[in-house]
């Protein structure tokens, strides 16, 4: 494993030997690491080697069961005005979409901001506006979701948790349920994302882009993190057997 | 269609013929006719009134335990289909077991049940099993208190008006205000408080309260004074209740569960609170895939009542047999019978899809 020697006050996330079971399956064994802000990661691995929970674990979607999680400063456990904190610091990006099919586009952006920041709904429409600009869909705003493609869902599904300011994204395999054609234009938003400064997350199979964006990658096999390395050496100069393994995989298509 | 047409029409003329030979004729006259049977239970009715009024007092028979019944059957449904879903095994499944128990049992059984084996069994009227110092309990029935209008009542239904009017303008005062913060919240949040204020008010400053509590006393053999409910309204009320609470219990717990777990993860993700979560995305997602299966079962449970006659409750079927058997006039009665369950349903099924559509009137 590569070694991160981050002074604290630089981590935006800090996790200390995080463990999570579902049941009696051991999901997470013991996740030690910390990120930067600012720091875009890229977290790959087999189905089943914990990537997606590790993510979701960081805004509380899935408890962990021991360690900690210390996010920008606070740390998450069973307190709940914690965990609002801090989920109105992260926010997330779904496979799935997971956008309100019975509310507009535009009100799926504004509804976070109006009913938790407490905005006024002409300035949380402003804001939710300049965003679906800038995924560049501002004229699907008074669509409803089921009324635009994938990509373009995915798209809103991004400005709607931009629209809370997080200070980080996590992306839970953000293309991997869209049609070819579409990854392009969700991938264009996240390139120009990462370029804003963005501390980003992303669990993708997509390692062009891995190899283009990330700062960093880190490979995930039966619930421990067995690489972490900078993406040229991750590709050119694996270090186990595992990740090798992977990557000819992945790379043969 | 000419050979449909052709069809009725010969169906028909067979019909007067045959009701020719019975000396009948087809209309409705007989109903101005003394009917000359007693009707157990329902609203004031002599065996010397006309059939019309016979059949009037059977409908209103049908109509008290359908609504009441609806209403006790949502409140078991939203009850149990909601336990279902929680976290806690006993709940889940005690609820389980209900449902299970209750749906899978025939319903005329289970009337029957409840009529011999529960409400028949319930002590003699000298031993009533007494609740509360006005409630009593016994084999003649449920005795309840029911509430008599005072002088007072006037004065009071005077502040009640007062109290609307008052609760409409702060309920208007409110919502200017609300759109002029440019912000969600409660419209009723101020006229709500201030009418049940007002309400409050008037019940103490009214000369006497508006109603006093007549309570059933043991005169004699029996309990006089108050309402009562009959062992048979009872253990139909109960039994349509029970039986169709079963149903709309997995009609709720599957409209809930309907909402897949990304959409509460989304919510969560932007930092809605649990409350907020099922009021802003949980429930306008399910209410519209409960609602059309919930109107069956509303129906269903009308219909059902007319079950009713196997534990002699004078329902509109009942009543209406008793008329055919006495005057032969089976075919008015089988109509006017099936006219009165055909408004009834209509009328349920309209009410249910405005109130659907009301639901409805934001997003889709």
């Amino acid at each position: 494993m590569a070694e991160h020697e981050n002074a604290p006050n630089d981590s935006i996330i800090v996790c200390e030997d995080v463990h999570k079971w579902f049941d009696d399956f051991h999901v997470l064994k013991g996740i030690t690491t910390s990120f930067e802000k600012g720091e875009r990661a890229v977290i790959c691995g087999p189905s089943g080697s914990g990537k997606s929970t590790f993510i979701r674990t960081l805004n509380r979607l899935e408890e962990h069961q021991r360690g900690t999680i210390v996010i920008d400063g606070v740390e998450l456990s069973d307190d709940l005005r914690n965990i609002n904190l801090i989920r109105q610091e992260v926010g997330m990006v779904f496979q799935q979409f997971n956008l309100f099919p019975h509310l507009t586009n535009l009100q799926n952006i504004t509804l976070g901001p109006i009913r938790v920041r407490k905005m006024t709904k002409s300035e949380a429409e402003e804001i939710a506006l300049s965003l679906l600009e800038r995924v560049d869909i501002a004229d699907q705003a008074y669509k409803y979701p089921s009324e635009i493609s994938g990509g373009q869902q995915q798209r809103v599904a991004i400005a709607r948790a931009l629209a809370m300011e997080p200070k980080i994204m996590l992306f839970d395999e953000p293309t991997s349920a869209l049609d070819p054609e579409m990854i392009t234009e969700v991938l264009d938003v996240m390139r120009e994302l990462a370029r804003s400064g963005m501390t980003m997350l992303v669990v993708t199979h997509e390692m062009g882009f891995a190899r283009e964006v990330a700062d960093r990658i880190l490979f995930f096999d039966e619930g421990a993190i067995v690489e972490d390395a900078a993406p040229a050496d991750f590709f050119d100069n694996p270090q186990h057997e595992r990740t090798k393994l992977f990557i000819s995989q992945t790379l043969q298509h | 269609m000419l050979g449909v047409i052709l069809l009725l029409v010969i169906l028909y003329t067979n019909m007067l013929k045959g009701l020719r030979g019975l000396g009948l004729t087809l209309n409705l006259d007989f109903l101005q006719d003394e009917a000359g049977f007693d009707i157990s239970e329902g609203i004031p009715y002599e065996p010397s009134d006309v059939y019309l009024k016979a059949f009037w007092v059977g409908i209103l028979n049908t109509l008290k335990v359908s609504i009441i019944g609806i209403v006790c059957a949502t409140l078991l449904g939203l009850l149990f289909g909601i336990a279902r879903l929680s976290s806690n095994w006993l709940i889940r499944t005690i609820a389980t077991a209900y449902v299970e128990c209750f749906r899978n049992v025939p319903l005329l059984l289970q009337i029957l049940f409840w009529y011999t084996a529960v409400v028949g069994q319930l002590p003699r009227v000298r031993e009533s099993i007494a609740l509360f110092g006005g409630v009593f309990i016994n084999n003649r029935g449920i005795y309840l208190p029911s509430p008599e209008p005072t002088a007072g009542l006037r004065i009071w239904l005077g502040f009640l008006g007062a109290g609307l009017l008052l609760a409409v303008i702060l309920y208007v005062v409110r919502w200017r205000k609300l759109r002029q913060l440019d912000r969600p919240g409660f419209r009723a949040k101020w006229a709500l408080p201030a009418f049940l204020i007002v309400a409050l008010c008037g019940w103490f400053l009214a000369p006497s309260r508006p109603f006093t509590l007549d309570l059933p006393v043991l005169q004699g053999f029996n309990f006089r004074g108050g309402m009562r409910f009959s062992p048979e309204f009872s253990a139909l009320l109960i039994a349509l209740s029970v039986y169709t609470g079963a149903f709309i219990a997995e009609i709720v717990r599957s409209g809930i569960q309907s909402v897949v777990k990304g959409q509460r993860e989304a919510a969560r993700a932007i930092g809605l609170k649990e409350s907020q979560t099922l009021r802003l995305i949980v429930l306008p997602q399910s209410i519209p895939i409960i609602v059309p299966p919930l109107t069956s079962q509303y129906l269903n449970l009308t219909k059902n009542s007319s079950l009713a006659v196997a534990i002699g409750f004078p329902d509109l079927v009942s009543v209406g047999n008793t008329m055919m058997t006495q005057t032969g006039q089976s075919i008015p009665v089988f109509a006017m019978i099936m006219v009165s369950y055909l408004v009834m349903s209509l009328t349920t099924s309209a009410a249910m899809n405005w109130y659907n559509r009301w639901i409805n009137r934001v997003g889709r």
